[in-house]
């Protein structure tokens, strides 16, 4: 029972990680129409910009996290503007093997500055607190709980009450319609990379925090992030929130019957059952 | 020198036949295949575990001999890309893509972890190498001859498949999938039909990978290594080409192991970050190629009615 508790715990914080990554990517797959294969390789560079302004300049962690954030989201733009832009008028497909070479480069630009060995933001260790029935949680995974509610609630006031937020919502749920009422898509499909490269270095920070960086971290995490997306249906935002934590917390919880180096294995499954059954998603419209 | 032109020359076939694989898979039917790695290698180590002699570390021992290994290879991959297909392939094509380099990774978790059939980590070593001891020290020549026999049938099966009426269909498919369900195609059926066969393309040439190698670990079937340069040696040499899939592996190898070749003079201590710059610049070579001759260097061979012609 303390074992089935604490691997509940544990799932929600993984799965709040992959949560903020797959809102981004679902918005992305939704408006943009391809499944963004560097998504996991911008939640690793959010996690070393991060460490790049946390250790390496010594500032305080809350700056380095809003700097981080704000860098990824800069460098989102930039590669859309040289890359994506140009591919957009193609196949989708064309513009999904644009972003694994994107994927590839961002990957061993990390490498090459920061080097292939692991980093920490901190070299201390954290003694859990013990909640009750005896499930044991880090301070910094209640940190992670904390930040991952107040990111997504921000993202939800973003969507909800923003002009922006609406166009988003528009494009992504029927391009025509809103092409139709006149909103200016470039300048969305702007503030889209904005939000999902802010979310997914986010989450690589956090992911970070609860772990520690390496240049594959992010890489290893894309089959869940598809995964959460999936399952909640592509370009539904909340659906890949509930996604996430329906993948966190099954491949934590699969650790009771398989070797826990399956655990990729478990979101690719779910995914597979999820595209016989309803291709749709969880709450996702039809594709 | 020349040992080298001949080594240097056998991996590109190698690359030769998995880069077919793939353009028969995305050239010709549009299949967004990411798992070549996967398919190299379920080849690789069928092959070797089929043809090895006994061992106590991993399962094996069945010394069969090596064309039985090459077509049990072909065989398990192109099972596997059935079962991948059935759920996949009526869905929108980036499922494909998504699922393809999920059973990848798992394939990897699998020959990591599961060491009573592969030996995980540590690898399988002595996979027999076909007529070795006759040969000696002309080995790598006969092998570059075995090499250049295989891709050539390869070749030949897929240029006669994409002239029938069978290749009419897939490229119909990948035009606009409705006009071929309309003309009453089983869509569905022929991209099965299109993966399977590309799956067991590569699963060959994971076998002759092995038995010219010898030795085989998971690290060979990374990502990067198994499937993103035959992608970029397909996009490079033109998609739907079967000649500049060829061409395609023949320049990108050369680029690749030309820039292992300069950074191997470098100082020790930067190897990884010489190994890491090299990747960026395949992978920007590819942003170029995507971005100023989407069709690559040939281009599709043009299809036409031999009336038209006239």
């Amino acid at each position: 029972m303390v074992l089935l508790l604490q691997l509940i715990s544990n799932g929600i914080i993984l799965g709040c990680i992959i949560a903020l990554g797959s809102i981004g990517l679902s918005l992305l797959y939704g408006i943009l129409k391809f499944g963004n294969f560097a998504h996991g390789d911008m939640m690793t560079l959010g996690a070393y910009f991060a460490f790049l302004f946390k250790v390496q300049l010594g500032m305080p962690m809350w700056a380095a996290f809003v700097l981080a954030m704000a860098l990824t989201a800069f460098v989102a733009i930039i590669v859309d503007q040289i890359i994506y832009k140009s591919l957009r008028k193609s196949d989708s497909i064309i513009l999904l093997i644009g972003s694994v070479g994107i994927a590839l480069i961002l990957r061993n630009f990390i490498q090459l500055i920061w080097g292939p060995q692991n980093h920490f933001y901190d070299k201390g260790i954290q003694m859990p607190i013990k909640l009750g029935l005896g499930v044991r949680v880090k301070p910094n995974q209640i940190l992670i709980l904390v930040v991952t509610v107040a990111l997504v609630i921000l993202a939800h006031l973003f969507l909800r009450k923003t002009k922006m937020g609406k166009a988003m919502r528009a494009m992504s749920d029927n391009m025509d319609l809103a092409k139709v009422t006149g909103i200016n898509t470039e300048q969305v499909i702007k503030w889209t990379w904005v939000l999902g490269a802010v979310l997914t270095a986010a989450a690589g920070i956090l992911l970070g925090i609860d772990t520690h960086l390496s240049p594959s971290m992010g890489w290893n995490l894309l089959l869940p992030l598809f995964a959460a997306t999936i399952l909640g249906g592509i370009g539904s935002p909340y659906g890949a929130m509930l996604g996430g934590l329906v993948i966190g917390v099954s491949q934590e919880l699969s650790t009771l019957i398989i070797p826990p180096t399956y655990k990729p294995g478990v979101a690719f499954l779910i995914m597979l059952l999820m595209l016989l059954i309803k291709p749709t998603g969880l709450m996702g419209r039809s594709v | 020198m020349i040992s080298y032109l001949i080594f240097f020359l056998i991996i590109c076939g190698i690359y030769g036949i998995m880069t077919l694989g793939l353009n028969l898979q995305w050239g010709y039917t549009g299949l967004f295949n990411i798992g070549v790695a996967g398919f190299w290698a379920v080849g690789a180590y069928t092959s070797a575990i089929l043809t090895k002699p006994p061992v106590p570390e991993h399962l094996g021992g069945f010394n069969l001999p090596f064309i039985v290994g090459i077509l049990a290879a072909a065989v398990v991959s192109g099972i596997i890309a059935f079962l991948i297909g059935i759920p996949t392939l009526r869905l929108r094509e980036d499922y494909l893509a998504i699922a393809t380099i999920g059973i990848a990774e798992i394939i990897r978790l699998i020959v990591k972890n599961e060491e009573w059939l592969t030996n995980g980590v540590r690898g399988i070593s002595g996979i027999p190498k076909p007529f070795h001891s006759l040969l000696g020290n002309a080995y790598n020549f006969f092998y570059l001859i075995l090499v250049i026999v295989v891709l050539a049938i390869i070749y030949f099966i897929i240029q006669r498949g994409i002239q029938s009426p069978w290749g009419r269909v897939l490229r119909a498919i990948r035009e606009d999938e409705e006009v071929a369900t309309t003309a009453g195609k089983d869509v569905f059926r022929y991209r099965l039909e299109s993966l399977i066969l590309g799956a067991m393309i590569m699963g060959v040439g994971g076998a002759i990978y092995a038995h010219f190698t010898s030795f085989i670990s998971p690290e060979a079937f990374k990502p990067m290594q198994g499937t993103f340069l035959v992608w970029v040696m397909l996009i490079i040499g033109g998609s739907g080409n079967s000649l500049g899939a060829l061409l395609g592996a023949l320049i990108t190898w050369s680029i690749w192991s030309g820039t292992e070749i300069l950074t191997s003079f470098l100082p020790s201590a930067i190897t990884t970050q010489a190994a890491a710059f090299r990747v960026i610049l395949i992978g920007v070579l590819l942003e170029v190629v995507l971005l100023t001759k989407p069709e690559g260097l040939l281009g599709e061979d043009p299809h036409v009615s031999s009336v038209l012609k006239e």
